[in-house]
């Protein structure tokens, strides 16, 4: 193909390449401007963030950040000068709002139990799905077909369906609010995306080398284990940062099943307010902590990105 | 090199051990390793469901669990399928359903389009699209809100700038006609780059020499277009439509944190209203009923449009 380029009757003409980039480029700007708001109000003041006309220009300021980690409380002056000089800059900054730093935010924990819930789910759901996909990749299992559509059909049901009765036995197992509940439900939510995507990547190893492995003796575990997971390591990590996004983004059963001390960071962020209404900088500045694992993540998997949207029903 | 390996191994592995894992067959193999993935299933997915059934059957109700349960019959399911409120929130859900997919497959089928052209750097504005679609509709859609402000937020800002209405009258969330389309406008900024991954990936599966013996029949654009893209697409751009299709039928965390199903209930979709009645109204026996009348829905809905994609696709 590659030789027929170059003289190709079809390859698009110069002008119509330039047309199509200026439109692409043209979408790509328009549609990151959310995401830049959110950056640039994350260092706005929050006089800044709510003037009119929107300031494009301003003084930057670690102000949504300062709040976004600490709880304050408003004082009079006299006690504001009673206390002696301010440690730190988050501490001056709220002191100029006549306000002292009361003491930290939930956010921290919160944003802990995200990376908990999210890394522990991940594990299993990639553990499971890992020998399954490999039990039904290489196995005749019987109604294999049937199997895979089941463990398929679970993504099809919506989540608050899923949450009542989820609710109901948790509430029994004394699971509610509890980390292992949450890492629990999202293995499952999550298991059905590594079975269906591991096999497609399972599937693309040739036979051939743990046949050939154990014709030299080893026995089926042992080829699994020497000659399919190492072929496997970028299915396997392309599996799991999928399962890591799906299980951090999540939103419905986490704000339905916890409440407090499970608490992942998505239902707590937009919980975020001030002094009359929502605090905009603090909730930008946890906005932007939260996206930017997935930033890099989406760079990291944007080779993989197809397979993973379309539960390995597309590859290229 | 192989060969030498594996006499280590088989050397470093004790004897009584290699003889016992010798001795599991493949097929004791197969069922160990899939069957914990099924375990988990029923457990999670499975067991809920079916005790969700039998809920759709009762007067239960989770805030009351010492209350005693009645059995109802089929009365639930005969109040939701002649409950107004519930049709209205299906109405809602197929507006939001249809609107969206329609605008995600337009823009996203013609962005697919403009970036098979490969002009210099396509690779890169690609990446940068598909960033919205990575991000959780949750937080993302809590932010839109602000955008969404009278006056002072961003989109309203540009709108007035563009069109001349005074800020103030832009109220994109507590405006009872644009409530709907400003969650139709932020699903459809966050899932365009979506469908237009998967309409790339159908456009690029189409192999030149088609074109080059259109172009040697001497077919023009518009003729290639119709008769060769947008066929040998159409199986994918289906795939992305019931993937869509399927996930806004179900949309509940960028709804809900955007308009909460307000003003009034002009943006309550289906999730929303399962919330209210199974979360804060705990009707849980009638919720149950109408969660399961929305599973079987996309159940059903999912089969026959995998049906017409196989169709499709053999053709």
């Amino acid at each position: 193909m590659s030789l027929t380029t170059a003289h190709s009757v079809v390859a698009p003409s110069a002008n119509s390449k330039r047309i199509a980039g200026a439109i692409i480029i043209a979408y790509a700007l328009i549609s990151i401007v959310p995401l830049l708001w959110i950056f640039a109000t994350s260092f706005k003041t929050p006089p800044d963030s709510i003037a009119y006309p929107p300031k494009v220009v301003f003084q930057p300021s670690i102000e949504g950040y300062c709040n976004l980690f600490t709880t304050r409380t408003r004082q009079t002056p006299e006690y504001i000068n009673s206390l002696g000089p301010a440690t730190g800059f988050c501490d001056e900054t709220v002191r100029k709002r006549n306000m002292v730093i009361a003491g930290p935010s939930n956010f921290l924990p919160r944003f802990v139990n995200s990376l908990v819930i999210a890394f522990g789910s991940t594990f299993c759901a990639v553990f499971l799905g890992t020998l399954s996909a490999y039990g039904f990749s290489r196995f005749k299992v019987p109604l294999a077909d049937d199997l895979l559509f089941f463990i398929l059909s679970t993504r099809f049901m919506p989540p608050i369906a899923v949450a009542i009765p989820i609710y109901l036995m948790y509430r029994e197992l004394g699971l509610s609010d509890t980390a292992l509940g949450m890492i629990l439900l999202y293995t499952a939510v999550n298991v059905s995306l590594a079975v269906w995507l591991l096999k497609g990547f399972i599937d693309e190893i040739p036979r051939e080398y743990e046949e050939a492995a154990m014709i030299d003796g080893y026995t089926r575990l042992q080829a699994f284990w020497r000659t399919v997971l190492p072929q496997a390591t970028t299915g396997i990590a392309a599996t799991a940062i999928f399962c890591l996004i799906f299980a951090w983004n999540e939103y419905a059963f986490a704000a339905l099943l916890t409440s407090g001390t499970a608490q992942t960071a998505p239902p707590f962020i937009p919980t975020i307010i001030g002094e009359g209404g929502q605090d905009w900088p603090a909730v930008a500045a946890g906005t932007t902590i939260f996206l930017v694992p997935i930033l890099v993540f989406t760079i990291l998997l944007r080779k993989q990105l197809l397979r993973g949207i379309t539960f390995g029903a597309v590859r290229k | 090199m192989l060969n030498r390996t594996a006499e280590n191994v088989a050397r470093a592995t004790p004897e009584p051990l290699a003889r016992k894992v010798r001795g599991i067959s493949d097929k004791g193999l197969a069922w160990l390793f899939i069957s914990p993935t099924i375990l988990l299933l029923l457990a999670i997915n499975i067991f809920p469901l079916f005790w969700a059934i039998y809920l759709s059957f009762t007067n239960y109700r989770a805030n009351r669990p010492n209350e005693v349960v009645k059995n109802l019959g089929f009365a639930n399911y005969q109040r939701i399928l002649g409950d107004q409120d519930i049709w209205i929130a299906m109405q809602t859900t197929a507006h939001f359903v249809f609107w969206t997919i329609l605008l995600q497959t337009l823009i996203g089928f013609t962005l697919a389009w403009l970036i098979d052209r490969k002009f210099r750097g396509h690779a890169f504005w690609t990446t940068l699209i598909l960033v919205p679609m990575m991000l959780s509709p949750a937080v993302v859609g809590n932010f839109w809100r602000f955008l969404y402000e009278p006056q002072i937020g961003l989109f309203s800002y540009v709108i007035s700038f563009v069109s001349g209405i005074p800020p103030t009258d832009i109220q994109m969330l507590s405006n009872v006609s644009l409530a709907p389309w400003s969650i139709i406008i932020v699903d459809t900024w966050m899932w365009t780059p979506y469908v237009m991954l998967i309409c790339l990936a159908g456009l690029r599966s189409i192999p030149e020499y088609i074109y080059e013996a259109a172009e040697v029949d001497r077919a023009s654009n518009w003729r290639q277009f119709w008769s060769i893209t947008l066929p040998m697409a159409l199986p994918f751009i289906m795939l992305a439509v019931l993937f869509r299709g399927i996930e806004n039928f179900k949309m509940f965390d960028m709804v809900n944190l955007l308009t909460g199903g307000g003003p009034g209930s002009t943006t309550e979709v289906a999730s929303i209203t399962l919330k209210r009645q199974a979360f804060e109204s705990w009707r849980t026996g009638y919720s149950s009923a109408f969660a399961i009348i929305l599973f079987v829905a996309v159940f059903g809905l999912a089969n026959i449009y995998v049906k017409a994609l196989n169709k499709v696709k053999q053709r």
